[in-house]
């Protein structure tokens, strides 16, 4: 579904990614794993629009495609959930959740009580104890931010779905939750590309995961073949374990 | 967004205790009336100022010449080119951003408005032409917008900070208004221009005001039921309806209050005579004609602003994406929205609304001089900050802002008439400045 071939970006010098090819199939979690500054969000921010990448390039359904900024993405229906949420503090959930893509009535006004019942009907789906609606989200919890975000995309249909560290800042329950909506995507058949530290998630949601380190990829690995030391090998040594290189 | 991982618990919980139903009779008439707490405070802060200054004239003076139908009228027109700028300027500050130029913009437009209506438009149209004061307030809004977007393209495209791109440009166009007339004043300006600075033959008269204050009841009380339908069409928590009411009576008695106190404001006699014998009304003997000033142009024409860019804020996407960028640029940016571009015509819009505050000024003074507008910059940027917008960005009203002019101009009015002398004023402002945005902080930081 998704094939980044290549890809390569530098700042200043400092080649961030390096020459990368990952894929990604329809129902499928593909976990990216490495150290700070691995490279695994600055490879993930070329198919979200956040970079451009200087080399490479991007397949989307066997077809080539550009992707120069958010916008572009979201019409490949590209949905990122950032590890930071991307979310305007000051505003309240329906804003945020139709932020860029906002419902209009004819006259091309705001339509701010359809963006609200849209809204009140997807996190009602996602996370039932969601109340409330007409606060900022600065004054919601950090699960409740979370679920705006992932409801952000969600609710437009996304067929890749990118994950930042989706559980970094929530608490078991919250995880639980996450962990329980990943496997729900999936069987809808999404693509997701999971970006986490911890070995152990991303042995329990993945089908595949990706080892970077320093701009380069180490390996790709189905996560049945190894066990979660293999997969800390590969992050801290950067080589694929003995029983997996050909 | 270190500090924001800390405070959404600390502000759960304390919301989460409100909504306790344990909460006292205010609390729960301002939830039911969802009438903002800051809003009563600086309405609360401004009836004080009033008081204050009247009392103290009837105290020390003998007379209080504060809550007087002619000094509300004053004001009312006097903080026009305030409050037609302030609206811009929380668009401004919303976005983190900051602009100095606006009085020097006011300066430029007005000299360029004032050559062109007196030197070169009565020369192809002829003196007094009617269409001569429509072109000069289009020329001025448009130069005013073009000033603001170069300020804007500079400080979106070329990553110059706000501060300096305006900075630099409180200069240059302070200059560039005394080198366009060689430091002249132009006056008198055309006769249908004066009109939009209000006097007596600038205001709308009593039924005018009538008209205009049943057609904006009418307006308070569509858009509560607007507002009540759509949110039962969504099956939304709708308002008590004795709050609905509450509510409707308080607008239509705002604005009948405001219609009452400047058709009680007449005419002065030297004018009122003048009238007489021009339209050649004979009066009986001791007979005098109470003619009523209304609403003042540059009044309406603030309020109409006021009403277009609280449309503009709350009901576009325009305004949506302004306080996006101002709570989370990062966020807008990933959001697709493109905010160099936002940035851009936001500051074309302060100038061009920096340029219609110029048509208001320099007709009011019936002339353009090069200092008009001066030191005007710190007055809206106060104006907007005392009515709540938030330097930190993402946070700030309209409605806030043209209070905000209002509390700024009744120091300034009331403090000339109790016979403050300038330097007294300056220190009185400059203090109540800092005081009403630390008395902001400690409510903010309570609320949260």
């Amino acid at each position: 579904m998704v094939e980044l071939r290549d890809i390569s970006i530098a700042f200043g010098g400092i080649r961030a990614v390096d020459g990368v090819s990952l894929d990604l199939y329809p129902g499928e979690v593909v976990g990216l794993l490495g150290h700070n500054g691995a490279g695994k969000s600055t490879l993930i921010k070329c198919l979200s629009g956040a970079y451009k990448a200087d080399h490479g390039q991007i397949f989307i359904n066997g077809q080539e495609v550009t992707i120069n900024n958010p916008r572009d993405a979201r019409e490949y229906n590209i949905e990122t959930i950032y590890q930071t949420l991307a979310l305007a503090d000051n505003l309240d959930a329906a804003s945020n959740l139709f932020l860029g893509r906002e419902l209009v009535t004819g006259g091309g006004l705001l339509d701010d009580a359809r963006m609200e019942a849209e809204t009140r009907r997807i996190l009602a789906r996602l996370n039932p104890n969601f109340k409330k609606f007409k606060d900022p989200v600065s004054a919601l919890s950090g699960g409740q931010r979370q679920s705006v975000a992932i409801a952000r995309a969600v609710y437009f249909n996304a067929k890749i779905l990118i994950m930042d560290e989706p559980t970094a800042a929530l608490g078991p329950q919250e995880t639980q939750m996450v962990a329980e909506l990943i496997h729900e995507l999936k069987r809808d058949g999404l693509g997701i590309f999971l970006i986490d530290h911890d070995v152990h998630a991303v042995k329990q949601l993945c089908d595949r995961a990706a080892v970077m380190k320093n701009g380069q990829l180490v390996g790709v690995v189905k996560v049945d073949e190894v066990t979660e030391d293999d997969l800390l090998a590969m992050i801290i040594l950067g080589k694929k374990p003995e029983h997996l290189a050909a | 967004m270190t500090d924001t991982s800390t405070k959404p618990a600390a502000a759960s919980s304390t919301t989460g205790s409100t909504s306790a139903p344990s909460a006292g009779p205010l609390t729960r008439f301002l939830r039911a009336t969802e009438i903002d707490t800051r809003l009563l405070g600086m309405m609360g802060a401004l009836l004080l100022i009033w008081l204050v200054f009247h009392f103290y004239g009837v105290i020390f003076n003998g007379f209080g010449a504060f809550l007087t139908p002619r000094n509300l009228w004053n004001v009312s027109v006097q903080m026009s080119s305030i409050g037609i700028m302030a609206t811009g300027m929380v668009l401004v500050i919303v976005t983190r951003n900051i602009d100095l130029s606006v009085g020097a913009i006011l300066g430029v437009t007005g000299m360029v408005m004032g050559i062109l209506q007196v030197e070169i438009l009565p020369q192809y149209l002829g003196l007094g032409h009617p269409a001569i004061w429509v072109i000069t307030v289009i020329v001025g809004i448009f130069v005013g917008g073009c000033i603001g977007a170069i300020h804007g393209w500079l400080i979106a495209y070329r990553g110059i900070p706000s501060f300096i791109v305006t900075l630099g440009g409180l200069l240059v166009w302070r200059g560039a208004a005394f080198l366009s007339a060689n430091g002249k004043t132009i006056s008198p300006v055309d006769a249908t221009f004066t009109l939009l600075g209000g006097g007596p033959y600038g205001a709308i008269g009593a039924v005018g005001s009538w008209t205009v204050g049943v057609i904006a009841c009418l307006g308070i009380l569509a858009a509560l039921y607007a507002g009540r339908q759509s949110r039962k069409r969504h099956e939304f928590p709708v308002r008590p309806m004795w709050a609905e009411i509450f509510m409707g009576l308080l607008g239509c008695g705002l604005v009948i209050g405001a219609v009452l106190v400047v058709n009680a404001y007449p005419w002065p006699r030297g004018i009122v005579n003048s009238y007489i014998e021009a339209n050649g009304i004979v009066l009986a003997e001791g007979e005098t004609l109470f003619i009523s000033h209304g609403f003042a142009y540059p009044v309406l024409i603030m309020l109409t602003v006021a009403l277009l860019m609280t449309l503009l804020v709350s009901r576009t996407r325009f305004g949506r994406y302004v306080f996006a960028i101002g709570g989370n640029p990062e966020a807008a940016a990933l959001a697709g929205i493109n905010v160099r571009w936002m940035t851009l015509r936001i500051f074309a819009l302060m100038g061009a609304l920096a340029g219609l505050a110029a048509v208001v000024a320099s007709a009011r003074l019936n002339s353009a001089t090069n200092a008009l507008g001066l030191l005007d910059e710190l007055y809206v940027i106060a104006a907007a900050v005392v009515g709540g917008t938030s330097l930190a960005g993402g946070v700030g009203t309209i409605y806030g802002a043209i209070l905000g002019a209002l509390v700024m101009q009744s120091l300034r009015s009331g403090m000339v008439l109790i016979g403050f002398d300038t330097a007294v004023q300056q220190i009185v402002v400059g203090s109540v400045l800092v005081l009403a945005v630390y008395l902001d902080n400690l409510y903010r930081n309570r609320a949260k």
